[in-house]
């Protein structure tokens, strides 16, 4: 029976994650590397990696990868794909990693209009550290930081990202996703393809943001971080398509 | 008939396929597996092979096995 098989990507090794359970790391990391297995880029590819929960993302991914100081992956992604002709480069970033002590680097990479893909995660918390609260951290949310709630008179508003960017005329597509259910799954799927895409037909940069669960950093079981993320975290970072300049097909 | 195959060791038992399934084919069962995870087992009778247990793994513990192209990936 069965010729028809959905297994491990091959752009994936064989190494286990090792995120929590349930850590929607894993599912991002599959929809990225099913996207390099179908436009056929594994030998092409170099991930910039960010610091965070994701920085073993070289163990994972059997494809180059270069490490960068904490948020700093446009940078040395812009680097990366300046000097080496006929690669195809992203990063991955966490909301710390990229809206915190990298705000600079993703501004400028953004506005230079670099043909590169961010992969940004944003699970409105600092996972690896423990919690803390992030730039991204919804108003009331409570985190290890903002132990009564994120008040916004102290800590201020999060900043939305995927709006903050979109303006810049060197962004070609920006599109917010999440990967709570099979339905919003394939949606991310087909983002991650187009901005592979905007990538591969040199139209700058390019964006795709993930709601993502952080079911340790939230204290929630995973099935409740996955419902937390559609109830919660789309009223503060409604999804959807906020830049298309348009390919070429 | 499709099926699927759960690979024990990178399951974490988060029970995102359990609750992504409509048919009732996966539990959270007894077993352990090295690392004490309790591990998701496929039970069911009825796969359609539609992949959505596939999708929501966070782990790439599954692999969906099936005779014909399911049209659920467009
Ligand atoms: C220069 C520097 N400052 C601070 C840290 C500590 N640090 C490590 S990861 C991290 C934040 C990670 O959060 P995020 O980017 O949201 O990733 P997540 O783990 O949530 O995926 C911080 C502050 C560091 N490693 N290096
Ligand atoms: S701390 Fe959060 S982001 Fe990090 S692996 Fe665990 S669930 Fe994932
Ligand atoms: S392929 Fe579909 S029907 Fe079969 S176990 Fe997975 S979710 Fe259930
Ligand atoms: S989704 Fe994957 S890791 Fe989670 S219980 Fe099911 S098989 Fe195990
Ligand atoms: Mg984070």
């Amino acid at each position: 029976m069965s010729n028809q098989i959905l297994e491990r990507p091959k752009s994936l090794t064989q190494k286990q994650f090792h995120y929590c359970p349930g850590c929607h790391h894993g599912i991002i990391h599959r929809l990225i590397a099913e996207t390099i297995d179908e436009f056929d880029l594994r030998e092409k590819t170099i991930i910039v990696q960010p610091v965070g929960c994701a920085v073993y993302i070289y163990e994972y991914f059997d494809t180059d990868v270069s490490e960068a100081a904490h948020g700093r992956a446009p940078a040395v992604a812009t680097a990366i794909k300046r000097v080496s002709k006929g690669k195809f480069v992203l990063t991955y970033q966490g909301d710390g990693d990229l809206a915190a002590i990298g705000t600079a680097e993703i501004v400028h990479a953004a506005a230079r209009g670099e043909n590169i893909c961010v992969f940004f995660v944003n699970n409105a918390i600092y996972g690896m550290t423990g919690g803390q609260m992030a730039p991204t951290t919804l108003p009331g949310m409570k985190t290890a930081t903002t132990p009564l709630g994120r008040d916004v008179k102290k800590q201020g508003y999060p900043i939305k990202v995927s709006e903050m960017l979109a303006p810049f005329e060197g962004v070609s597509y920006i599109e917010r996703v999440m990967v709570s259910s099979p339905k919003h799954i394939i949606k991310a799927k087909n983002a991650v393809r187009k901005a592979f895409k905007y990538q591969l037909q040199e139209k700058g940069f390019s964006l795709v943001e993930f709601l993502s669960a952080c079911p340790t950093g939230w204290g929630m079981p995973p099935v409740d971080a996955a419902k937390w993320v559609e109830e919660n975290m789309t009223k503060q970072f409604p999804l959807g398509v906020y830049k298309e300049v348009g390919l070429d097909d | 008939m499709a099926k699927v195959v759960i690979d024990q060791e990178r399951c974490k038992g988060c029970g995102l396929c359990v609750a992504a399934c409509n048919f009732g084919n996966l539990r959270i069962g007894e077993n352990f597996n090295s690392k004490s995870y309790k591990v998701s087992e496929f039970v069911g009778e009825d796969c359609k092979g539609c992949g959505f247990c596939y999708m929501v793994c966070p782990d790439t513990a599954i692999t969906v096995f099936r005779d014909e192209k399911v049209e659920v990936e467009k």
